[in-house]
């Protein structure tokens, strides 16, 4: 058993914010995931938009910090270089009603803070997105888009070096209490003792439940209330690069009451290939990652009368994410977020409901769980504390006298080893030497962003695949896509 | 559209070296290598032909299987024999081969020359109408070119372009992947496998999964007929026992890390699936062979037409494309069954981009070069010949006593070779020492039911390097007869 002052549990977005933030002082801090890397739940599958904060109940804490996070994103996206594209955003309305919903939802982002908000008329819209269907918007000028799986490396990453650790493939199954009585320990400060399913075992005196759909379980097993978490799942589409001009913003349609999300809507991402969705479905299973027939057929018209200019031969994948509801779907809509210090369970943090805006709010809500713990305990802050990180080299952002010159410095830099998104050897010895040591496909692919092009991986898997197997030893049974149990091969054929 | 962010306005960039050549072909498959070729026999001095890939050859190098060069060769050849062919032609007639080197972009030079005043030094007679971005270990490079013939290939269609409902476990590939993987690193990806497609890609494959092991569960169509060649449907289904569910589609992936299950529906007229027919076949690997799109970033690049539906380069007669003085031949410009075919398209090319540059007359292509094969289900009560990639159905005439419907001799002799005693060409791979894979043959057909036994027996043996093209690296016992095994690529460290 290894003691702790803190204990994470969930390698998310807000599960590596907290980490970060904790960081900045003189704690033992763990993060426990169960997953093989960061970002393998909801904080890699959603709209990776950093609202501005005017879609939620002023008051709220949804409101209050999702409107933080914007103001505070963008230096912090300079400081840990993650790429980050202040684009804005639009909203479509259709009709006289829309226009109507627009005012409201105008108004209630001033409420809120928010800057910048305007209606414009069809002929604005045209030239902020040409080719953009509907008859008006409203335009958000602080709304940005961001690369949400290196967000979250690059917090666990700039965490990993001011001194948390992180156990990964570490499914927390079982927390203990009372160590007083079991351990005799009379003055020992641990409230709780985690346990794993690979039999690991962590004495924490706060327990911070990042655990995304599975909270409310974590909460239950930690002695703090049952929170029923709904989960809702939402599908995209995502596009070829080639379809990238045809959208220079996110564009939404107008609110409609009662839906569980914002509307499937148009987002153009860091790497510069639309995404489409996404849909709101409650479903029974909080792990049911499946994109369905009708669902996809909804999705595309939907998108279409968006943006007319929309062909089916664009779309080169697919995938889904599932918001973890507080609120049932009889009730649908939003309720806020819970965070909190459990009243009768002290020393369980809990981090409930933390749908969108999770991501935008995910370092104001870090500050909050700090500012939770500093009330129970003096925190001292570290003298050393590194509050930058340099990422990876990306050869295709450089111009061609840098790449010319990286190549003479390394010639691995003029491998091309992904021809749809023109990424290097080199890059992708950089992601497979990923400092957690995370070596599935997936690992490689969000850090070099390998295998995400048109070809789905067709053209550099077999080459990665042979770097792992000849260069470090990685048997082919042994490669898997994300964690244990995702083996992409069965052996050698002889 | 086209990736050219990256381009800077200035003439010279700093550390990017400079080349120039008369005709630049990009690719070298059976097209680019063709072109190459051709354009050195019309009398171009400096042909340069830049690939990729660490070797020539293409796709075909992974194709381990027999049934090319009939057309252009006369002869059965297997996929890397026919590459390293058409190699050694090309390298003998004076190119210059240039491996490991990714070209980035074509830019028309003049272009460049309006927008910079700088004065640039014309060797001899040509203009160098284009300038090449390449990239490789070596460096950035940007050769000057005359003329160029593009000729990329193709990608696969992938599970995400076709959408396919369900989840997005580990499992899914698509056919080409599966056959690089098998036949040339040494990977199997499954043990249980349902194939999405009939394409020939996916029906070959089905065969070498089977043949190393593997058990193919089903081949599922969306159309009412196959749609590879009658010939992979006799020999590579009928031969293995592989259902194939024609008018059926894969409604839905099952399996939350690894694959554990294809959903398959009955299609209705209107290609809808029918309700009430779904049934689950359970398995651990899909291999999707679901169509090949020609591969064109390239040629986006210099402002290359594409057809809106095919992704292939628009030409005219003479293969030329909207810009002048670049040609287009192969899988780029449209999807080509037969490598044979290929060739000859990429050597009329080859001589056409010298003609432009010379302003001599150009040959015309004929579009009607390519379809005289049988596709689909063969014949009732037929044999289908797979001497060839015709693939003659042919039948007994009771009543005159003869064979009919083959259109060479070589059909009747296989056809009753058929009924007595049904022989097949064996290819497989063997070990390397130092781990690599060998592509082989034997060197006559052998027993149609003994082919699994003997590429199971033919798995255990490892062979020494080096091994030349044509070596016996072993001989196998098939019933009374000893058959050579011989080598059908070079292999060396
Ligand atoms: C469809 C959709 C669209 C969205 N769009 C946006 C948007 O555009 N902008 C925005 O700001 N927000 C958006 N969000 C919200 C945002 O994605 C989430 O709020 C945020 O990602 C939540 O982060 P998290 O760290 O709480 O959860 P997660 O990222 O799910 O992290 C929880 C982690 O806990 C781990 N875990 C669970 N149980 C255990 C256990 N027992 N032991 C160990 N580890 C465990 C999980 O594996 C997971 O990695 C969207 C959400 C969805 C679903
Ligand atoms: C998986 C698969 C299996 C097939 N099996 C058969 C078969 O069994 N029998 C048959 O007759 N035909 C088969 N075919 C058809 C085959 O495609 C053609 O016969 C032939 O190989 C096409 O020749 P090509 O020269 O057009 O393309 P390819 O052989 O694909 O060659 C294109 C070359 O261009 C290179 N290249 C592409 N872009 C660049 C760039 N930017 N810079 C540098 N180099 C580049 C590629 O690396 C490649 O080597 C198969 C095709 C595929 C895809």
């Amino acid at each position: 058993m290894t003691k702790h002052d803190v204990v994470i549990i969930g390698a998310g977005g807000v599960g590596c914010a907290v980490a970060r933030e904790l960081s900045r002082y003189n704690l033992n801090i763990i993060v426990l995931e169960k997953e093989c890397d960061a970002a393998g739940g909801i904080s890699g599958r959603n709209s990776a938009v950093v609202h501005a904060g005017f879609n939620n109940a002023p008051g709220s804490l949804m409101a209050k910090l999702c409107v933080e996070g914007n103001r505070g994103f963008e230096a912090l996206c300079r400081e840990l270089d993650i790429p980050y594209k202040k684009t804005g955003k639009l909203l479509v309305a259709f009709d006289e009603t829309d226009m109507n919903a627009l005012q409201e939802i105008m108004q209630q982002g001033i409420r809120n803070g928010c800057e910048g908000l305007r209606l414009v008329d069809a002929d604005e819209m045209e030239k902020l997105a040409p080719g953009i269907g509907g008859i008006g918007g409203m335009y958000s000028p602080e709304t940005a888009v961001f690369d949400p799986f290196l967000y979250c490396i690059a917090l666990a990453e700039n965490a990993l070096e001011n001194g948390v650790t992180f156990h990964f493939n570490s499914e927390v199954v079982a927390i203990e209490h009372d160590m007083i009585e079991e351990h005799g320990e009379e003055h020992s400060d641990d409230r709780f003792v985690v346990k794993t399913a690979e039999g690991g075992a962590y004495a924490c005196r706060f327990l911070i439940n990042c655990a995304g759909l599975s909270s409310g379980n974590i909460s239950e097993m930690a002695g703090g209330p049952a929170y029923q978490i709904y989960p809702c799942r939402g599908e995209y589409f995502i596009l070829d690069k080639v379809a990238e001009e045809l959208l220079p913003m996110p564009v939404y349609p107008a609110p409609r009451k009662g839906i569980g999300g914002l509307g499937v809507h148009l987002t153009p991402t860091t790497a510069g290939n639309i995404i489409i969705g996404p849909s709101a479905e409650y479903i029974s299973q909080i792990d049911d990652l499946s994109t369905t027939r009708p669902v996809m057929d909804e999705l595309f018209a939907k998108a279409k009368a968006l943006m007319p200019a929309l062909e089916r031969k664009y779309i080169i994948g697919s995938y889904a994410g599932i918001r973890p509801k507080l609120a049932p779907p009889e009730e649908g809509g939003y309720r806020d977020f819970i965070i909190q210090e459990e009243a009768d369970c002290p020393g369980l943090i809990n981090l409930i409901g933390i749908e969108s805006p999770g991501l935008t709010a995910s370092v104001p809500i870090a500050r909050m769980v700090r500012g939770i713990i500093g009330e129970r305990m003096p925190l001292e802050e570290k003298k050393d504390f590194v509050a930058k990180r340099k990422g990876p080299i990306r050869f295709r952002d450089l111009s061609e006298e840098e790449q010319a010159e990286l190549i003479r410095e390394d010639s691995e830099f003029g491998e091309i080893i992904c021809r749809c998104q023109k990424v290097t050897k080199r890059e992708i010895r950089n992601a497979i030497e990923n400092p957690f040591g995370a070596r599935s496909i997936s690992a490689i692919k969000y850090r070099a962003w390998a295998t995400t092009g048109r070809c789905n991986g067709g053209y550099c898997l077999t080459r990665i695949v042979d770097m792992l197997v000849n260069e470090y030893g990685v048997k082919p049974e042994e490669i898997t896509y994300r964690s244990t149990g995702s083996e992409l091969f069965s052996g050698k054929v002889k | 559209m086209s990736e050219t962010k990256n381009r800077t306005n200035e003439y010279e960039t700093r550390g990017v070296v400079h080349e120039t050549c008369d005709v630049l072909v990009v690719g070298a498959g059976p097209g680019g290598l063709a072109a190459a070729k051709s354009a050195r026999d019309a009398g171009a001095e400096h042909v340069l032909l830049i690939e990729r890939d660490d070797r020539a050859g293409g796709i075909l190098n992974q194709c381990i299987h027999d049934g090319f060069g009939i057309v252009r060769y006369r002869k059965q050849l297997t996929g890397p024999e026919y590459a390293l062919r058409a190699e050694q032609e090309a390298e003998a007639s004076g190119i210059e081969l240039l491996t490991g080197c990714h070209v980035l972009r074509i830019d028309a030079q003049d272009e460049r020359e309006r927008a910079h005043t700088h004065v640039h030094a014309r060797t001899h007679t040509s203009a160098r109408a284009y300038v090449v971005t390449a990239v490789s270990a070596d460096g950035l490079k940007q050769i000057e070119a005359g003329a160029v013939v593009i000729a990329t290939g193709c990608r696969e269609r992938t599970r995400g372009a076709i959408a396919i409902p369900g989840s997005r476990p580990a499992g899914v590939f698509t056919a080409g992947v599966t056959q690089n993987f098998v036949n040339i690193r040494n990977i199997m990806p499954g043990k249980k496998v349902v194939i999405f497609g009939s394409g020939d890609v996916g029906m070959i494959m089905a065969r070498r999964l089977s043949l190393e092991g593997a058990k193919v569960e089903a081949v599922i169509e969306i159309f009412p007929q196959p749609a590879g060649l009658s010939r992979n449907v006799s020999q590579c289904l009928y031969d293995y026992q592989i259902p194939i569910f024609c008018s059926h589609t894969v409604s839905k992936i099952i399996g939350k890390k690894r694959l554990e299950a294809v959903e398959i529906s009955e299609l209705d007229e209107s290609m809808q699936p029918i309700k009430g027919t779904e049934r689950l076949i359970a398995c651990d690997t899909l291999v999707l062979s679901v169509g090949l799109i020609p591969e064109n970033e390239v040629a986006q690049t210099a402002g290359i037409k594409l057809d809106a539906r095919t992704n292939g380069m628009i030409t005219d007669e003479y293969l030329q494309t909207n810009v002048p003085g670049i040609f287009a031949c192969g899988n780029a410009r449209r999807i080509m069954d037969l490598a044979d075919f290929v060739s000859e398209q990429g050597e009329l090319a080859g001589r056409n981009a010298v003609a432009y540059l010379n302003g001599t007359e150009m040959g015309e292509w004929d579009e009607a070069r390519t379809s005289s094969m049988a596709k689909g289900f063969p014949e009732e009560g037929v044999v289908t010949c797979t001497l060839c990639p015709t693939g003659c159905q042919v039948r007994y005439n009771e009543v005159l006593g003869e064979y009919e419907g083959n259109k060479c001799k070589r059909g009747a002799v296989f056809a009753e070779q058929e009924r007595v005693d049904p022989r097949r060409i064996l290819t497989t791979t063997v070990k390397v020492t130092g781990g690599k894979l060998l592509p082989v043959r034997s060197a006559e057909p052998v027993s149609k039911q003994k082919l699994p036994q003997l590429v199971q027996e033919l798995s255990k043996i490892t062979v020494e390097l080096s091994v030349k093209c044509g070596d016996i690296v072993a001989e196998i016992q098939d019933g009374e007869k000893t058959v050579a095994i011989v080598a059908t690529a070079d292999c060396s460290l």
